[in-house]
């Protein structure tokens, strides 16, 4: 399993935190905790610090694999890593779970110390504002004042810019990718088709399923399946699939026939395994509240007024859930702002997944930009 | 610190010392087909210039990252529409212009984006250039270094074609440098001059 180029074997470390966190609800949550994981090593400056946000279904496991389980290999390692862009060699990198996740971190299939039963319902609706709050705590407890980035793809991309608006002193450059300054409607609609699915499964009750012992597997599946589609593009799906029928013929019934469909089925039933229906309710709901102009007359270019940030955006061509028009928003305010930025726009067929994927110049591109980075931090 | 030579560099290419004589220190600057970023990076490092470049090539957007400069990846020809009016001193098109499809759409949106706009280009009648047509060839030379069915040149002109084109589109010429291998040329520079730069501003 040891790979030259791994962060190797990592284990999470939780942080816990008896300080109350207001929300933005006004909902307050008295005592949380934070799972999260750390490679490289900081400095003596503390100057190289990155913090990687995660999208919807991602968690504090960034990169490297666990001793005991060598084959949960982090959902970004091929970016982190020893000589990789991200270069542990030169930077300190954290990733964590996010509150209200599903991976450790205090959410809603935690216990209430009040209740003494999982929050369920009851766990606070939790913004892209919020996540950033709780992570600027986490990053005192780590004893950084200043990320050298702050990174992120899709819903972690809107917490990496969140970051330059609510602690503008404490990020040198954003790295926002494939993500929006705001959802549109066509994308708060996927949204709700999805929690719409979990919502009306009988085995939802409302967010408080664990008291009953069964969980929403319809829901999230479905919910997922609806994800997936609008995550790939549609040359990948012909490419990958096309019409390809599993028996070779037709069977004149409503079964799994086409190869895409048993696809979907599998990535809907692999997640209805390991993730949480409130978690995934709540992350949609961030995704959909996040829009930092709402409190400048929708002007996002006062909005952008406080980063001090410099940024680099990147989208993908075949992106159409977060197509690059909309990180040409986000650039144009940056403009505006006479931010330092930076905009590639780079050509894959993957859709919104590219930004996880390995793919020669999208790498070239972060590499050469974090290679600026470290030689800052290092300066 | 550089790991370039300036000197170096202005010796190669001598439009970037000519473009920087007439920049001043500080101005804010927008590099119109920046490629690498050699010239916004040299900008950046004489006269202190808060640049950005354009530019639509993969490998260029990635070398301008490399080289501390600021790179928008973007194709010219479907406008400056990203960039507001006046958002900048000079709007730079440095031997670019040859390859812009759209000539006069380009050169109004420079000038609604800058307040005023440095334009260099390979002169067409150059003599070496009429040379080789008289030759009965298409000119291939270090500063049109294509063969004809492998260029990206659409729009080659020369110093008169462009200073006619600027008179009857109502851009006003502030100022005009013409050189040949590094040296300024004074007399028939429309014969004389390989490369030339200009200063241009609307004049409506």
């Amino acid at each position: 399993m040891q790979v030259a180029d791994s962060v190797g074997i990592v284990s999470a470390q939780r942080a816990i935190f008896d300080t109350p966190l207001e929300f933005s609800s006004g909902a307050v949550l008295p005592r949380y905790e934070l799972v999260y994981e750390t490679y490289g090593a900081l400095n003596a400056e503390r100057s190289n610090a990155i913090l990687v946000c995660h999208a919807l279904s991602g968690h504090h496991h960034v990169a490297g694999y666990y001793a005991d389980d060598p084959k949960n290999v982090g959902w970004w390692d091929n970016m982190i890593g020893p000589g990789k862009p991200i270069d542990t060699d030169r930077f300190f990198v954290v990733g964590v779970n996010n509150l209200g996740g599903c991976h450790g971190s205090t959410g809603p299939a935690s216990i209430d110390r009040q209740t003494g039963k999982p929050y369920g319902s009851r766990f606070p609706v939790v913004t892209v504002e919020d996540w950033v709050a709780s992570q600027a705590r986490l990053a005192d407890l780590l004893g950084i004042r200043q990320f050298a980035a702050v990174v992120g793809g899709s819903l972690g991309g809107m917490q990496a810019l969140q970051w330059s608006l609510s602690y503008p002193e404490r990020v040198r450059h954003v790295l926002a990718i494939a993500t929006a300054p705001r959802l549109t409607a066509e994308n708060i609609a996927f949204n709700d088709v999805a929690r719409n699915a979990i919502l009306t499964d009988p085995d939802f009750y409302g967010g408080d399923f664990y008291e009953h012992g069964v969980v929403p597997r319809r829901g999230l599946r479905l919910a997922r399946m609806l994800g997936h589609i609008t995550y790939l593009s549609d040359d990948a799906m012909a490419d990958k699939f096309g019409r390809s029928l599993r028996s070779g013929k037709l069977a004149y019934g409503y079964g799994v026939e086409f190869e895409i469909e048993s696809y979907l089925r599998y990535q809907g039933d692999k997640f209805a395994n390991y993730f949480d229906a409130n978690t995934y309710l709540l992350m949609t709901k961030a995704l959909d509240y996040f829009d930092p102009s709402r409190a400048h007359d929708d002007d996002l270019n006062k909005a952008f007024a406080a980063a001090r940030a410099d940024f680099l955006v990147l989208s993908f061509t075949t992106d159409w859930r977060f197509s690059p028009e909309r990180s040409r928003a986000i650039v144009r305010a940056l403009l505006h702002n006479r931010r330092k930025v930076s905009y590639a726009e780079i050509t894959s067929t993957h859709g919104h997944d590219s930004f996880l994927m390995q793919h020669a110049h999208y790498h070239e591109v972060m590499r050469s930009y974090l290679d600026r980075i470290a030689k800052e931090a290092a300066a | 610190m550089s790991t370039y030579d300036h000197d170096e560099l202005a010796a190669a290419r001598p439009d970037f010392a000519a473009i920087a004589a007439w920049i001043p220190q500080g101005a804010s600057v927008l590099d119109l087909g920046c490629g690498d970023g050699s010239l916004l990076r040299y900008l950046q490092e004489m006269r202190a210039v808060r640049g950005y470049g354009v530019e639509i090539s993969d490998v260029d957007v990635a070398a301008c990252l490399r080289n501390g400069v600021n790179v928008i990846q973007g194709d010219l020809d479907t406008g400056l529409s990203g960039f507001e009016t006046g958002a900048f001193d000079f709007v730079i098109l440095s031997q670019t212009l040859q390859a812009i499809r759209h000539t006069e759409a380009l050169l109004r949106e420079m000038l609604r984006v800058g307040r005023e706009g440095i334009v260099s280009f390979p002169n067409f009648g150059y003599w070496k250039n009429r040379l080789h047509i008289l030759r009965g060839h298409m000119p291939v030379s270090e500063a049109l270094p294509y063969q004809w069915y492998d260029t990206p040149n659409v729009h080659l002109c020369t110093l008169q074609d462009f200073e006619g084109f600027c008179a009857e589109h109502r851009m006003r010429i502030l100022d005009r440098r013409v050189m040949t291998a590094g040296g300024e040329v004074g007399a028939f520079p429309n014969l004389l001059g390989s490369t030339a730069v200009y200063r241009l501003r609307d004049a409506a």
